[in-house]
């Protein structure tokens, strides 16, 4: 069991990581990772909201989508949406200093691909909680890595002199090419043992 | 973006170059990635979109008086939830086989900055007629994008176009074009040429002027 809980974990982390090998939640990752200490702050927010994301897809699937599995698009949205929210005003209340760190990030994740995207994947996975709560653990952390990484390397391009044509989401796009490249690496790592 | 002035050609049009959802605003870029690994994926990702969007700007126009604004952005989630549910049960039926391929990434249509983005920007404050035009051209400025990304990917990924081979047995494929890190150096690439075509053009404009 505990085996099996920590391949899910490598696997979501670096084999199949969301950002470089499913290409889900690009936009912030080209649009926002410009600082690392931003990107520190969304990756968490993105763990966060993952991990609520894995308890609320399970409960509904347990519970409610049996009965009506063709409602099951509309029911991940709107209830991953509204559950963040609420969640959102709890930290508010109870927790300003958390609030004050992944504060603006929150609404904005919800509606990422990679938050709909953990959702689908872990129910056609057939993961049950604690299964998805790691899952969700893996995909989060992969998210996290891939915008530091991406936003460090950002960070050393400012220095340099690069040509007006290849600037901006051009050169964020082979950055990441390459970065994927780096990743494709790890499939190997495992499959030889 | 003004929404004012534009003549219904120019509505069409616009998405299609100029405004390019893709090359130009860089809107939907996970099914632009995930999926254009072959011309066909491409193309059936491309129709789907389409599809969606087509019917969404449809009926946010129409309901466009009747939708309360605080609730505006839930209501058009819900509309554009219900088409892709619908495109997603299509596709299983009549073509299992690529419907296989894309996956969960069909349902991820739902989150397409591209078509949120159209509902709130143009669908809700047009007339249907107008409306329709805009997600006409956006959808095939979509097509376009998607396809030159796919046809780049499969001919140099595996030699081959639509599934026919046209490299010839001699060539190497490129099997790095068909996997991740492939598409994302083709946006990349091809947002390049785009950048420099746009910057050659203004330069020229500014010197005529």
């Amino acid at each position: 069991m505990a085996q099996e809980l920590l391949w899910i974990f490598i696997s979501a982390l670096l084999i199949n990581n969301f950002t470089l090998t499913y290409f889900l939640g690009i936009c912030p990752f080209l649009g926002v990772s410009n600082k690392v200490d931003t990107a520190i702050r969304l990756g968490l927010a993105n763990i966060f909201v993952m991990i609520i994301t894995a308890i609320a897809a399970w409960a509904l699937n347990t519970y409610v989508l049996i009965y009506a599995p063709y409602l099951r698009l509309i029911s991940f949205i709107i209830v991953i949406a509204s559950t963040v929210q609420f969640v959102e005003m709890a930290i508010k209340k109870w927790s300003p200093e958390l609030f004050r760190a992944l504060g603006i990030f929150l609404p904005l994740i919800t509606t990422n691909c990679a938050i709909l995207g953990l959702a689908l994947f872990a129910t056609n996975k057939g993961y049950g909680l604690l299964e998805g709560i790691v899952y969700a653990l893996g995909a989060g952390g992969g998210v996290t890595l891939a915008l530091i990484l991406m936003a460090g390397i950002r960070e050393e391009t400012r220095i340099l002199d690069i040509p007006d044509s290849v600037k901006g989401t051009a050169l964020s796009l082979i950055i990441a090419g390459i970065l994927s490249m780096a990743f494709m690496g790890f499939a190997g790592m495992f499959s030889a043992a | 973006m003004g929404v004012d002035q534009h003549t219904d050609w120019d509505v069409l049009i616009k998405g299609l170059w100029r405004e390019n959802p893709v090359f130009v605003a860089v809107l939907g870029m996970c099914p632009t990635l995930a999926v254009t690994n072959t011309a066909i994926n491409s193309l059936a990702m491309a129709s789907a979109t389409f599809f969606v969007l087509f019917f969404s700007s449809l009926f946010v126009s129409l309901l466009r008086k009747v939708i309360a604004k605080e609730v505006r952005i839930t209501t058009y989630i819900v509309i554009i939830a219900t088409f892709v549910s619908l495109v997603d049960m299509l596709l299983a039926a009549l073509v299992p086989d690529i419907h296989k391929e894309l996956g969960a990434f069909i349902a991820l249509i739902v989150v397409n900055c591209l078509i949120l983005g159209r509902q709130e920007a143009f669908a809700a404050k047009n007339k249907v007629g107008l409306a329709l035009m805009d997600a006409i051209g956006m959808g095939l400025g979509f097509t376009i994008a998607l396809l030159m990304i796919g046809i780049v990917r499969e001919i140099l990924g595996n030699g081959s176009l639509f599934d026919i081979p046209i490299l010839g047995a001699s060539f190497e494929p490129w099997i790095i074009m068909i996997l991740p890190p492939g598409g994302f150096f083709t946006l990349g690439f091809l947002l390049l040429i785009f950048n420099t075509v746009a910057q050659r053009r203004a330069r020229a404009n500014a010197i005529t002027s």
